[in-house]
């Protein structure tokens, strides 16, 4: 397998140097996960390699079903009952993997995970009280009052102004983007150091996705919180994070500056996303989809190219091989023609 | 709020009991033949009674007043006399609703003991007790009661001969002794029925997406449970536990025939074979009322449980 | 943004054979216990060996003997030809309730949730009074008015149960209205009716075929009970329930034999009924498992 020169270019690389003086906040690494399916075990996720620098914000984009909201529950150790992990995922240094017990909770706490639908991940028999300030009470032993007061402030800082009132009601009383807006003021009260938000604004309607999009990326960088954001869109990506990766098939295909993917991406999947995309400033003829079906990790072969079936770039030896994931260019990706075809892969050239 | 939603729900059920006692008044004049002979099960009666019983229920009047006497002479307990028994209705009531109710309430504290006891034993430990408990359950709440009944009987009282198989007893613990087997077999079923769905909803609310919520914030297993699981599934089976402890109000009639008690349902069967029709009008119209006073605590108990409950629309 | 998959608008409609095959072993099983007794119901009083109601005393609850493989009753009648005899009405019984209380109530909810409003909040709160009569309650008093009787008892649960089908199904034919292609029909012109009848009871049908299923163990077992009372199927016809009560005495005297074996027929049907009734159920609606 290439997954050990792929972790190396990886952790080695940095994120193009910017963070390079510490070291990362969570690295995963080679991360395998199988899930049962019908009896059997099924990859979702195929060597998934990532870091985070503390601080940082890195996107993660790709398809439905690419395993982006797996790759957040392995993170966080929230996977179904059932599935099978190897690789390794570092915390600060710590062991996730081997957490058990107190440890485990702990970890959790400081990291944060924002969920794509806050009305089902919000308790709908709860207060909104005693839903955001339990961690805080049971964890860190923090009086309600306190905690109520601490929700309240927060509360404020996520554009909410009658806290107290809201603390009395109850989930179904409150509309989805203010909902939302509890959820992220929630997952910053334990004051984490990793926030993992998982596609956050998907369920809210297009002017609340911008409102509740805004006061994320301002608190994070006010707190200087490190955020994995998972999304299918390349551009709000690129606009919120540092680096973004790019998943196909449960596997990372390229890392790299948000501001270089859209215009100078390294891998054609890449390219290809970023053309899919329809846009309000370019008038195309009609809009370019990829062609063929999106592959998940259990179907893509495991010794070739997972997105040869779909590129338009495709050779006899991409079939042949898996490629690893190399640096290039300040950035990582996984295509053996890489080399050959940078600079010629811009989204406005497709 | 809630006290709007509380007095709502007691205006719907008085007309509930409104309506089911105009039913239950107006089957005797359903029946085939005249009222006097309908009340007297078709025996022939000396002139006097026809005429105590003509005043007793105003067969001169018209209907709807006759209705409504009767309707205010239930209320006040008089809910006529047993031609068969020559008694005033209530006191025969009165002298039997006792057993009835304390076989209702000791098969109710079974099921709600074990049943829902099984039930999270089993939702909360996959593994042998669940597959044990679910491959039980299956064929426990397919067995009737009055099944139940003999095979207990034949157990426990004609092989090892710990309780008796007939008759009410003396004192509490002679109650208790007497009223064990027929509690059994009357919670059977529902027992299993109840820990199915105990099981399946803790089953259910350990997938949902807010108990992962919690996980994900590192509160801990135990309060996790407690707090979000078992909190939510407290929901369901409060509802399916009332539900079915409603349902047992009725089928007591078949546990006390099967085990010769002497308590309601047994009576309200004698009176419907030998036509008492008086009897039969007062024992329904008493187990009505406590069957639809039952399922009102479990609707008000919902809604205390459920805040998404609307409390100004009708409860379901 | 990337295009999600979207969810298929029109499920594909299975074959019979197909979703049995979907419930499992268990869910077979059961299927294989129900023919069983269908077909006993039917041919049950031909197999019959000997006369299921000529009873000789000196016979009475003798043991098995040759040709009496289980023996004889409390009035010395054969035990295997009553158990044979008794499956028709057993079984007839809770079919006849089940058709009923499916039909009205597959009629009133599909009504009511297609005109809505005050028809159906008419229909609502006569459901709701129907509620407050639990089916055997019901069974008593019509026995009581009518006579005791298997005609009686399976009206009088028809009754009780319509409410149930009917809540679970309106909810049901409330969704269904709601799709759009039931308003696609009705743009292009298609009567009420004919929506109803092609499409949206179709579309209820696993639904309302798992209610079937469920209803029918309930239906036998107060069916059963109502003839343990005597209010039901009059002695000396054979059925399962009457045979309970008339040799419950035996078991007492220790011969048990003869209610036993009925007890356990009644149990076997019913057990069948519920595990194939929830395995449909779970696939009616596969979201909610
Ligand atoms: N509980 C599960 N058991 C088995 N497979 C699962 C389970 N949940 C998800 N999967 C599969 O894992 C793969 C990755 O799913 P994941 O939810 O991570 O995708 P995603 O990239 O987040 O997609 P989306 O954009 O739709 O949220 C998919 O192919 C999915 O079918
Ligand atoms: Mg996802």
């Amino acid at each position: 397998m290439s997954t050990a020169s792929a972790a190396n270019a990886s952790t080695s690389a940095g994120p193009a140097g910017r963070h390079a003086s510490g070291r990362a906040l969570l690295e995963v690494r080679d991360l395998v996960v199988e899930l049962p399916v019908e009896g059997s075990l099924r990859p979702v996720l195929h060597g998934l390699s990532l870091s985070i620098q503390p601080g940082e914000a890195l996107g993660l984009v790709g398809e439905s079903g690419s395993g982006k909201s797996m790759t957040a529950r392995a993170i966080d150790r929230l996977l179904p009952p059932g599935a099978r992990v190897r690789g390794t995922i570092r915390f600060d240094g710590r062991d996730v993997m081997g957490m058990e017990g107190p440890e485990l909770r702990r970890f959790r706490t400081e990291v944060a995970m924002i969920f794509q639908d806050p009305r089902a991940h919000t308790n709908p028999v709860r207060r909104i009280g005693d839903f955001m300030t339990e961690a805080l009470r049971t964890n860190e032993g923090v009086p309600l009052r306190e905690a109520e007061h601490r929700a309240i402030q927060l509360l404020e800082s996520v554009g909410i102004e009658d806290g107290p009132r809201r603390l009395r009601q109850y989930p179904h009383e409150l509309s989805g983007g203010l909902l939302q807006r509890v959820m992220i003021a929630t997952a910053l009260l334990t004051r984490p150091r990793l926030l993992l938000a998982d596609e956050p604004t998907t369920a809210l309607d297009v002017t609340t996705q911008a409102e509740v999009m805004a006061i994320l990326d301002e608190l994070r960088r006010e707190m200087g919180l490190a955020m994995l954001f998972i999304t299918h869109d390349l551009e709000l990506a690129a606009a919120v994070c540092d680096r973004t990766a790019v998943m196909y098939a449960g596997r990372v295909m390229e890392v790299r500056v948000s501001s270089l993917l859209h215009d100078d991406p390294l891998h054609p999947y890449t390219a290809a996303l970023a053309a899919a995309r329809p846009r309000i400033d370019a008038t195309l003829p009609r809009l370019a989809a990829i062609p063929g079906r999106p592959l998940s990790a259990f179907e893509a072969p495991a010794d070739a190219c997972a997105f040869a079936s779909r590129c338009p770039y495709v050779q006899e030896e991409c079939g042949r091989r898996q490629p690893e994931l190399v640096e290039l260019d300040g950035g990582l990706t996984r295509c053996r023609r890489a080399v050959e075809l940078r600079g010629t892969l811009g989204a406005r050239r497709a | 709020m809630r006290l709007r939603f509380l007095l709502r729900r007691l205006a719907m059920l008085a007309g509930t009991l409104l309506v089911s006692s105009f039913v239950i008044f107006s089957a005797l004049f359903l029946a085939p033949g005249n009222p006097i002979a309908v009340l007297s099960g078709g025996r022939s009666l000396p002139p006097d009674a026809v005429r105590i019983l003509e005043a007793r229920y105003h067969l001169n009047d018209p209907f709807l007043a006759q209705y409504w006497l009767w309707l205010k002479g239930a209320l006040h307990g008089d809910l006529g006399i047993s031609i068969a028994l020559r008694e005033d209705v209530s006191t025969l009531i009165a002298s039997r609703i006792g057993t009835t109710a304390a076989l209702v309430l000791y098969a109710s504290l079974l099921i709600l003991l074990i049943g829902i006891g099984l039930g999270l034993a089993a939702g909360l430990r996959p593994g042998l007790l669940d597959t044990s408990v679910l491959a039980v359950t299956a064929i426990s709440a397919a067995i009737p009661s009055f099944v139940a009944a003999i095979v207990l009987i034949l157990v426990f009282s004609v092989k090892v001969r710990w309780f008796p198989s007939l008759g009410n007893g003396q004192g509490v613990f002679g109650t208790i002794h007497h009223l064990t087997l027929p509690a059994v077999a009357l919670a059977i079923s529902s027992l299993a029925i109840v820990a199915r769905v105990t099981r399946a909803s803790v089953r259910e609310e350990f997938r949902r997406e807010h108990v992962q919520t919690a996980v994900s914030r590192g509160i801990p297993h135990r309060q996790v449970v407690m707090r979000h699981v078992l909190r939510n599934a407290a929901i369901p089976i409060t509802t399916v536990s009332g539900i079915t402890i409603a349902s047992l109000i009725a089928v007591s009639a078949v546990v006390e025939r099967a085990f010769s008690l002497n308590g309601l349902g047994a009576y309200l069967v004698a009176a419907a074979t030998s036509k008492d029709f008086a009897v039969v009008q007062g024992i329904s119209l008493v187990l009505v009322t406590a069957f639809v006073l039952v399922n009102v605590v479990v609707d008000v108990l919902y809604a205390v449980l459920d805040p998404r409950v609307d409390l100004g629309a009708r409860a379901r | 943004m990337i295009a999600r998959a979207e969810p298929g608008v029109h499920l594909g409609r299975r074959s019979g054979l197909g979703i049995l095959r979907a419930t499992g072993p268990a869910g077979i099983g059961s299927a294989i216990v129900i023919s069983a007794a269908t077909f006993l119901a039917i041919f049950g009083r031909l197999l019959a060996p000997h006369d299921p109601n000529l009873g000789q005393l000196a016979y009475a609850y003798v043991g098995p003997l040759g040709g009496h493989p289980l023996g004889f009753d409390g009035q010395g009648r054969d035990v295997l030809s009553r158990l044979l005899a008794g499956a028709g009405t057993s079984m007839l019984g809770p079919l006849a309730v089940v058709v009923i209380s499916i039909a009205v109530g597959t009629l009133l909810a599909v009504s009511a949730a297609w005109r809505r409003g005050a028809y159906d909040a008419v229909v609502s709160s006569g459901l709701d009074v129907l509620f407050a009569f639990p089916g055997i309650l019901l069974a008593i008093l019509a026995a009581t008015v009518f006579g005791a009787g298997l005609l009686a008892a399976v009206l009088a649960l028809s009754v009780a149960y319509t409410p149930y089908v009917a809540r679970v199904l309106r909810g049901a034919a409330l969704r269904e209205r709601a799709q759009q292609y039931v308003a696609a029909l009705e743009v292009q012109g298609a009567s009420a009716i004919s929506i109803c009848l092609r499409h949206l009871i179709p579309n209820m049908l696993p639904l309302i075929v798992a209610q079937a299923t469920i209803l029918f163990g309930y239906a036998m077992v107060d069916l059963a009970a109502i003839s343990f009372l005597g209010l039901g199927v009059q002695p000396p016809n054979a059925d399962w329930g009457v045979m309970i009560s008339e040799n419950q005495s035996g078991v007492v005297q220790g011969y048990p034999l003869p209610a036993l074996v009925a007890g356990i027929c009644i149990v076997l049907v019913v057990v069948a009924f519920n595990v194939l009734g929830e395995r449909l159920y779970e696939q009616a609606q596969p979201e909610r498992v």
